[in-house]
């Protein structure tokens, strides 16, 4: 029986960075989304530092989809 | 020649059935958690699951040419019957475990029944033990217990994160989140079992002379296939909704975003590195994991248990009745009837005991307690399956 242990570890820690990757990613973005909407609630800004982050947040999370989805359709 | 068609029409309708069966297994696995947080509305997000799934089928291009991945020795005998076999065996596990509100693997239920059949009808040189071992076992231990450390790191830092922000802000962010990456689960679960299902058929029509060696799968069934998958995907499997959104854990939007992408990321990686893993397993490991890292860290371990020992019988429990069905459906017509009717009248039954207590787009997120809903039919169930 030919059990390919590196190939099985490769998957899980590839599986695991991802996830968390993502999550915190999308996470920042949420919060930078939401710190925006402070700042225009208390006027003390539009708080377009905090929009741009979020966009770049959420565009990475995209990228990662979109891979997704080739990998899929590549198959 | 003209009993040949007999039976592969029957396979071909058999082959849809259980891909209908799969759709609406398998609809909980992408959107349970999205119906769950309330990212999506049950109807909704069963439309959207249907859609994705019919698209999934024709993303790939490649074509199904094995259905077992060498579990069984294709070429020795997956004989028309032994499919039939198979998928009888399939179904009814599907419709038993359904009626119970319980995710279990259609893959597993299709891969026991085709051991099964071939060890009845060829015997058990017909199976590759090793790669049942390799393929299968191994990844259903380790794939739900990966999803569910990354989805239970994911949540813990989700939270870690977004602990400043206020809760309503950061939530309406995770439930949009939610819609995206339930979409990529349903996606790759079309892609993945609808192609099982025209991998099947199309055995079939070459076994039967009807296609050439190496053909690929006809346009019609393709369609058909495709659409099998997305109707049943559309009739929502609300028993499993329900079990796998609420009878788990309490699921927060930020726990049913990190459960949905450590699900999609680990179905994703498994499928590219080779590995068949079970969707179902895959999600609700995703599911148990947000449950402990989230702000309670509850798991209703009740539920998980009995989940755990349903994935281990499925494999088993569809071989027995697909062996069973072998044994008949082998003498000819006569038996692919008997075993045809019994498949009918043990899905009818389910059906008719899954009435008594309806579970439906309108009471799917209502916490019923999950104890009578599925208490209740198992003594009911019990005979029917043995009849079946």
């Amino acid at each position: 029986m030919n059990i390919k242990w590196a190939a099985l570890a490769e998957t899980a820690g590839v599986s695991l960075l991802v996830t968390v990757a993502v999550v915190v990613v999308f996470a920042l973005g949420n919060l930078a989304l939401s710190r925006r909407e402070a700042a225009v609630a208390s006027g003390t800004g539009r708080g377009v530092p905090a929009l741009v982050a979020a966009g770049v947040c959420f565009a990475a999370c995209t990228a990662v989809v979109l891979y997704g989805i080739s990998l899929i359709a590549a198959k | 020649m003209e009993h040949i068609t007999f039976l592969v029409a029957v396979v071909i309708i058999t082959a849809l059935a259980f891909d209908f069966t799969n759709g609406f297994h398998d609809t909980a696995n992408a959107m349970a958690t999205s119906i769950a947080t309330g990212a999506l509305k049950p109807k909704v997000a069963v439309a959207i699951a249907a859609v994705l799934n019919f698209a999934g089928a024709f993303l790939s291009v490649k074509v199904a040419t094995t259905i077992s991945g060498g579990l069984v020795n294709e070429k020795a005998g997956l004989q028309p019957s032994i499919i039939f076999a198979a998928l009888v065996g399939a179904i009814l596990w599907n419709l038993l475990t359904w009626l119970k509100g319980l995710p279990s693997s259609s893959s597993h239920a299709l891969y026991g029944g085709l051991i099964g059949a071939t060890v009845v009808g060829v015997g058990l040189h017909g199976v590759n033990f090793s790669t049942v071992v390799s393929k299968i076992l191994i990844p259903a231990v380790a794939s739900p217990v990966i999803a569910g450390v990354a989805s239970w790191g994911a949540t813990k830092l989700a939270y870690l994160i977004t602990r400043g922000a206020p809760k309503e802000g950061t939530e309406k962010g995770f439930r949009r989140g939610q819609v995206f990456s339930s979409s990529l689960i349903s996606l790759a679960h079309g892609t993945n079992d609808a192609q099982k299902t025209m991998g099947i058929i199309t055995l079939t029509l070459i076994s039967a002379g009807a296609l050439h060696e190496g053909d690929g799968p006809p346009t019609w069934v393709i369609v058909s296939a495709g659409l099998a998958i997305a109707l049943g995907t559309y009739m929502g499997g609300w028993r499993i909704i329900r079990s796998m959104g609420s009878g788990l854990a309490d699921i927060r939007p930020p726990q049913g975003f990190s459960s949905e992408t450590a699900a999609a990321t680990v179905i994703l990686t498994s499928s590219h590195m080779g590995y068949g893993l079970s969707t179902t397993q895959v999600c609700s490991g995703g599911i148990m994991g947000a449950g402990l890292g989230g702000p309670s860290g509850k798991l209703r371990w009740g539920m998980a248990r009995r989940m755990a020992y349903t994935w281990c019988l499925t494999l088993p429990a569809a071989a027995v009745v697909s062996g069973l069905a072998a044994l008949v459906a082998d003498r000819g017509n006569w038996g692919v009837a008997v075993v045809g009717l019994a498949l009918v009248l043990g899905a009818g039954s389910m059906w008719v005991v899954s009435r008594r207590q309806p579970v439906h787009a309108d009471n799917v997120n209502d916490g019923a307690p999950a104890a009578p809903v599925v208490e209740a039919p198992a003594a009911v169930v019990a005979p029917t399956t043995l009849a079946a």
